[in-house]
């Protein structure tokens, strides 16, 4: 469970221009939600979505997660979260350089030791899940498109079964049909596993996949709304990997 | 992260630098195969002083005419300067002393001898016939003078194996041959065994000839330049040299020690001066490639900072995926370690061939020592620790967005 309160973050040093990237946010989002974020460029959801998986801090505001004072936790706890309860799809994917699509994906299980024999197979069910091909798992991550890309940092968000998924813009590079897919695998994961998933998108076909949307501008919330009835990826195409 | 991982993780950051790893490990390899060289070279000079000081003799007592001296100033004055040592004393010194197994008489002069038109100038010793036991001298050809000839004055030569190539053609047999020393025809009657020119003197460069007969014909009077005495064993040698200083004190009349017209000085005495110069020789020279090192270990934090700084987004990556602080640290460090490890081994290796060579091609003795390979080893695994902490603690310390955001 997620409760942010009256989350802020100010970018600028004194003197200089500040910036109020997330200007008091607060909103409570409970295990097995699926929650789109949307808004237009700037506005502020990557800068939130960041203080959301523990990997910066808010400026004022409080955020517990699972009952937790995040602000209150030592470096270690917070590696520890990111490493077992969080995955995350960096808006600019971040893979690492000349390393090979699998080990890429099995990065997350080796520094949460898991056994050598064991990430393979995990990584590869990983990237199958999120539309990856398998003729591509020996490539380096410099030789892939930008479509492939997003999906292997998708797959590595995966692999270590997160109970909290934050995907920004995991769908922007993705054609239509391998977009379904990659929405179809976090449906079933948040239906089959209770996963939550917050993803942040630009497009409103996309948004519609979630349960609940939110709406942000300049930084604060003009809209927090229910969909009641989400659109149901394509799972055709997911069942036949 | 397992050890495989480990391993994986530093031999793919090491190769997608390879000149940048190669030029780093340069540094420490030569750093290390400087202080391994140099320290054999150190220790080779100190061992092959050590022996030439133990050919000299063995639990060796020399008595010199004129006032005390320190040790190391003794070997090279002007010894035999003073007038002051006689046949007796010496003597006395072998019949009197207990603990003394024998003890030589000697003078030396320097003359020109020659040999059928070719000439040279060299030392010529004249000594007692217990010489060659306390010198550890050994007669390769012919025999060493006999009492009877000393007490003959005969007039007899054995000459040490540089002054036979000096003087005579190659095949020539010495012994039996007519040699003009100083002006006077001597019969040589033997050749010494080579000794190796040590130091300063050349050990076989000496012509050995009665003690009278040189003092009749070459120096005129009575007195000695030299008393060498050889005591039982090491353990009396102090008290050998007590007594002997006791003895002569009383045959010259001095009461007050410090007015002695003589001074004795043992071969430890020797030893320990001579090692003790080596040893700063020594020092001196690990110290020189003791900066070579240094210079390395600051390559390699000089590179690692670079990768650190180069490599911040994945560093702010493998934290945003769940790395712990411990997990980036160890990973460089172990790059660090790594490259001052592999430079180690390259420079070990190296630093024994160019001891090698050294010996092969300068003809200095070098020995390369267990302890000097795991003294490099130690220094060059510290030198990975020391210098490659500081940018392994930055990196772990980074916040991983910042970290991500870095241009
Ligand atoms: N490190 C930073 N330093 C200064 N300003 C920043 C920093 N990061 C973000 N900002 C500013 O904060 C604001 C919000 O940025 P953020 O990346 O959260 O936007 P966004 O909603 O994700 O936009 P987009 O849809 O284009 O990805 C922007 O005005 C941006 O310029
Ligand atoms: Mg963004």
């Amino acid at each position: 469970m997620i409760e942010i309160k009256n989350i802020t973050k100010v970018y600028g040093s004194a003197g200089a221009e500040k910036v109020r990237a997330v200007d008091g946010i607060s909103f409570t989002i409970k295990d097995g939600e699926f929650v789109a974020i949307m808004g237009p460029s700037g506005s502020g959801k990557s800068t939130l979505m960041h203080i959301l998986g523990a990997l910066d801090t808010p400026t004022s505001g409080t955020y517990h997660l699972d009952g937790k004072d995040v602000s209150s936790l030592t470096d270690e706890e917070l590696a520890e979260i990111r490493r077992n309860h969080i995955g995350f799809v960096f808006q600019s994917f971040n893979l690492l350089p000349r390393t090979t699509v699998l080990r890429n994906v099995s990065l997350p299980l080796m520094y949460a030791g898991v056994k050598v024999e064991e990430r393979e197979a995990r990584a590869k069910a990983a990237l199958v899940s999120a539309g990856f091909n398998e003729s591509h798992f020996l490539h380096l991550s410099n030789q892939l498109s930008g479509g492939q890309i997003q999906r292997v940092a998708i797959a590595r968000a995966l692999v270590n079964n997160p109970s909290l998924i934050l995907a920004d813009e995991p769908t922007g590079n993705l054609d239509t049909r391998t977009g379904e897919i990659v929405l179809g695998t976090f449906q079933k994961l948040n239906r089959e596993n209770g996963s939550t998933i917050i993803l942040i998108t630009h497009e409103p076909d996309v948004a519609m996949h979630a349960n609940r949307i939110i709406h942000i501008r300049d930084g604060k919330i003009v809209e927090d709304k229910i969909n009641p009835n989400p659109t149901k990826a394509r799972t055709d195409t997911v069942d036949k990997i | 992260m397992t050890l495989s991982d480990i391993y994986h993780e530093t031999s793919s950051a090491l190769r997608a630098n390879k000149v940048r790893s190669g030029l780093t490990m340069l540094g420490i390899v030569i750093g290390i195969s400087s202080v391994i060289a140099l320290i054999a070279i150190g220790n080779g000079a100190q061992s092959s002083i050590q022996s030439s000081i133990q050919s000299i003799g063995s639990n060796l007592i020399i008595v010199m005419p004129g006032a005390t001296r320190t040790p190391g100033s003794i070997v090279s004055a002007g010894r035999g300067t003073a007038q002051s040592l006689t046949n007796e004393d010496a003597t006395a010194i072998a019949s009197q002393v207990s603990g003394v197994v024998a003890a030589d008489p000697e003078v030396s002069s320097n003359k020109q001898v020659t040999f059928q038109g070719t000439n040279t100038r060299t030392t010529i010793l004249g000594t007692g016939d217990q010489y060659p036991t306390v010198r550890n001298l050994q007669i390769a050809d012919g025999s060493y003078f006999t009492q009877n000839q000393i007490t003959s004055l005969a007039r007899v030569a054995v000459i040490g194996p540089t002054v036979v190539t000096d003087l005579m053609a190659t095949g020539t047999e010495p012994v039996g041959q007519e040699i003009v020393i100083g002006g006077d025809t001597f019969t040589v009657i033997g050749v010494t065994v080579a000794k190796g020119g040590s130091g300063f003197t050349n050990q076989d460069d000496q012509i050995f000839i009665p003690l009278t007969t040189a003092q009749q014909l070459f120096t005129g009077n009575k007195y000695l330049s030299t008393i060498s005495v050889e005591a039982d064993n090491t353990n009396d040698m102090a008290a050998v040299q007590a007594d002997i200083t006791t003895l002569l004190l009383g045959r010259h009349s001095i009461s007050n020690p410090t007015n002695a017209d003589f001074s004795t000085i043992n071969q430890a005495d020797i030893a320990a001066t001579a090692s003790g110069i080596t040893q700063t020789f020594t020092i001196l020279l690990a110290a020189v490639a003791g900066i070579s090192l240094l210079v390395g270990g600051i390559g390699i934090m000089n590179m690692m900072l670079t990768t650190v700084t180069e490599r911040t987004r994945e560093i702010g990556l493998r934290k945003a995926i769940g790395a712990k602080k411990s997990d980036i640290s160890t990973q460089f460090l172990v790059e660090a370690v790594s490259l001052t490890f592999i430079g180690g081994g390259i420079g070990v290796a190296l630093g024994i061939l160019a001891s090698y060579l050294v010996t092969t091609f300068g003809g200095i003795t070098t020995s390369v020592t267990s302890s000097s390979v795991i003294l490099a080893f130690c220094v060059s695994a510290g030198i990975g620790i020391i210098f490659g902490y500081y940018p392994a603690r930055r990196a772990a310390s980074l916040n991983p967005i910042e970290a991500l955001r870095y241009e």
